[in-house]
């Protein structure tokens, strides 16, 4: 399904574009075993009362600045774990994302990779973009940057 | 691969019997009931066939039964048309805070126009108390609708005592029937209501059509104007398929009725107790023997509805959730909320509906995926919440 399918049924919450459906059914990167992970960076936003939490680790390699690895884990609808699904492939695709560049990801740039998302389930992009920042935030923090 | 649908709440299929009963109102009796000939006399007979079928279930008058094009059509005639037919009188309604949406938007439509709406709570099991109904009847109550058994968690209202409260204190009693239909005796006498709501399409009959049933002597203005069809209480040409297929389709219902109670109850016990076993952090939804026989409504900690109906889907399981995500008001569940649930429990809500095409391998299945999909689920869940932080809300049963 292309992106106009899913702009001319945003009433209809089930039409998923295939790259949703994709991501939903088999995510990229989760984080199986969080307690031996160590992770450079860590955010985490949302909250269950409103349906959403997305928690979002990231190893970063000292040298290049770049992310070398991106695991996560989501409370959420199919939107909401697809969008850091193809989030997490985003920014380590091709030998990985500067941090520089990754912190200026917005929501869009994860609906446009998703082939866009039903209107109502915008918001649910919108909190992939804040959990990376909020571990690029964490990272940033750590390393005193 | 089978497609298992347990959202017989949501709709049913069409009885083969019903549809053979309804396919020649489209071709060869074709007639507009309105009509002097022939052909429309064939039609005006149908109906009136149709009404007496449906009013023999309900123990009354076939004049007291009013075709509408669907539940939510005849609950709104009752709310809307009983208030602005005796505003004269008081302008008050009560009715519940887990009532179907066409009887609370059809309220909050009268409160926009100066009428007063009590919503009465529930307990944590769902239950409307009657002695709330007594302690807030005023002077000016008009009307009194509680649903008969609930959509969502399935749970059944005291209707008879209700209504015995209503009757003695002069204010009508609307209750909405629409899933207690197939599950229940409709005498309405017996009942003590004034008006009553059906429609077609969870008893295995079609959809857009709909029965009100209206005690002699009630007032109800109409809301659709134009011809006298239906006493001058509902204007339009009668859906004549419809309305004989849901009479058919009442017919049968009826007719298999306590057989078919005891052998969904056995499923849904089954089903329910080996779901509450298998998954940690589990609970029921709702009271567990005041319920309708085909229903179960669990909520799982830590997963959201929407990725557990996709996950269930994939797999030939068709159930719903009253999480937010599959709203598109991004609300969740008005009932669930009623009970007392916080919103995480309410996204995390899973409603499976049972049917007359149900089986218990199909139980089995369900057995078998639903746990795999919820762990599935919680392997990719950031929260990790304690039943203890929950107090009251996972007692075992």
């Amino acid at each position: 399904m292309n992106k106009e399918d899913v702009k001319t049924k945003n009433n209809e919450a089930w039409v998923y574009s295939d790259v949703v459906k994709e991501h939903f059914f088999n995510p990229r990167n989760v984080l199986k075993t969080e307690e031996e992970y160590e992770a450079d960076g860590v955010g985490v936003v949302g909250s269950p009362s409103c349906g959403d939490v997305m928690k979002v680790w990231i190893k970063v390699d000292p040298h290049t600045k770049k992310i070398i690895e991106c695991k996560w884990k989501t409370f959420g609808c199919a939107s909401a774990v697809a969008s850091t699904s193809i989030l997490s492939v985003m920014v380590t695709e091709n030998g990985g994302m500067l941090l520089d560049d990754a912190y200026k990801l917005r929501s869009k740039d994860i609906l446009d990779r998703l082939g866009g998302l039903p209107e109502n389930k915008i918001h649910c992009s919108v909190l992939g973009d804040r959990a990376l920042r909020a571990a690029i935030d964490d990272y940033r923090n750590r390393h005193a940057i | 691969m089978k497609t298992i649908y347990l959202d017989y709440a949501a709709t049913t299929s069409v009885d083969e019997l019903v549809l053979e009963k309804m396919l020649p109102f489209f071709t060869e009796k074709y007639g507009n009931p309105s009509s002097l000939h022939s052909v429309g006399r064939e039609a005006k007979l149908a109906i009136s066939q149709a009404r007496e079928t449906i009013a023999k279930h309900f123990n009354c008058l076939p004049r007291e039964i009013i075709f509408t094009g669907s539940g939510t059509e005849s609950d709104n005639l009752a709310i809307i048309g009983v208030a602005m037919a005796n505003r004269h009188k008081g302008k008050h309604i009560i009715t519940t805070k887990i009532e179907h949406h066409a009887v609370l938007y059809a309220c909050s439509y009268l409160e926009q126009n100066g009428f007063e709406i009590t919503y009465l709570p529930v307990n944590k099991d769902g239950i409307v108390d009657p002695k709330d109904v007594r302690a807030a009847i005023s002077e000016q109550t008009v009307l009194v609708s509680v649903i008969f058994a609930n959509n969502e968690i399935g749970t059944i209202q005291p209707i008879k005592e209700i209504a015995a409260i209503c009757n003695s204190s002069k204010v009508l009693m609307h209750t909405d029937a629409c899933q207690a239909a197939g599950a229940f005796i409709l005498d309405v006498r017996d009942l003590g209501v004034d008006l009553l709501t059906i429609n077609g399409s969870k008893i295995y009959g079609p959809k857009g059509v709909g029965a009100l049933f209206v005690r002699e002597g009630v007032k109800v203005s109409p809301m659709l104007y134009g011809g006298t069809q239906e006493f001058s209480r509902r204007a339009g040409t009668e859906n004549i398929p419809g309305i004989v297929g849901m009479a058919e389709a009442l017919h049968l219902v009826q007719s298999e009725r306590e057989d078919e109670n005891a052998r969904l109850i056995k499923m849904r016990d089954r089903l329910i107790k080996e779901l509450l076993t298998l998954i940690p952090k589990s609970r029921l939804n709702g009271h567990p023997t005041q319920r309708l026989p085909n229903n179960i409504n669990m909520s799982f900690l830590d997963v959201e509805g929407e990725s557990i109906i996709l996950h269930l889907d994939a797999k030939g399981v068709c159930v719903s959730t009253g999480s937010a995500c599959t709203s598109t008001d991004l609300e969740a569940s008005h009932v669930l909320l009623a009970l007392g649930l916080p919103d995480e429990l309410a996204h995390g809500s899973v409603r499976l509906t049972l049917g007359k095409y149900t089986t218990e391998s199909d139980i089995e299945y369900v057995i078998k995926i639903l746990p795999e999909v919820i762990s599935r689920l919680r392997e990719m869940s950031p929260l990790c919440s304690k039943v203890e932080d929950y107090a009251g809300l996972f007692e075992r049963l």
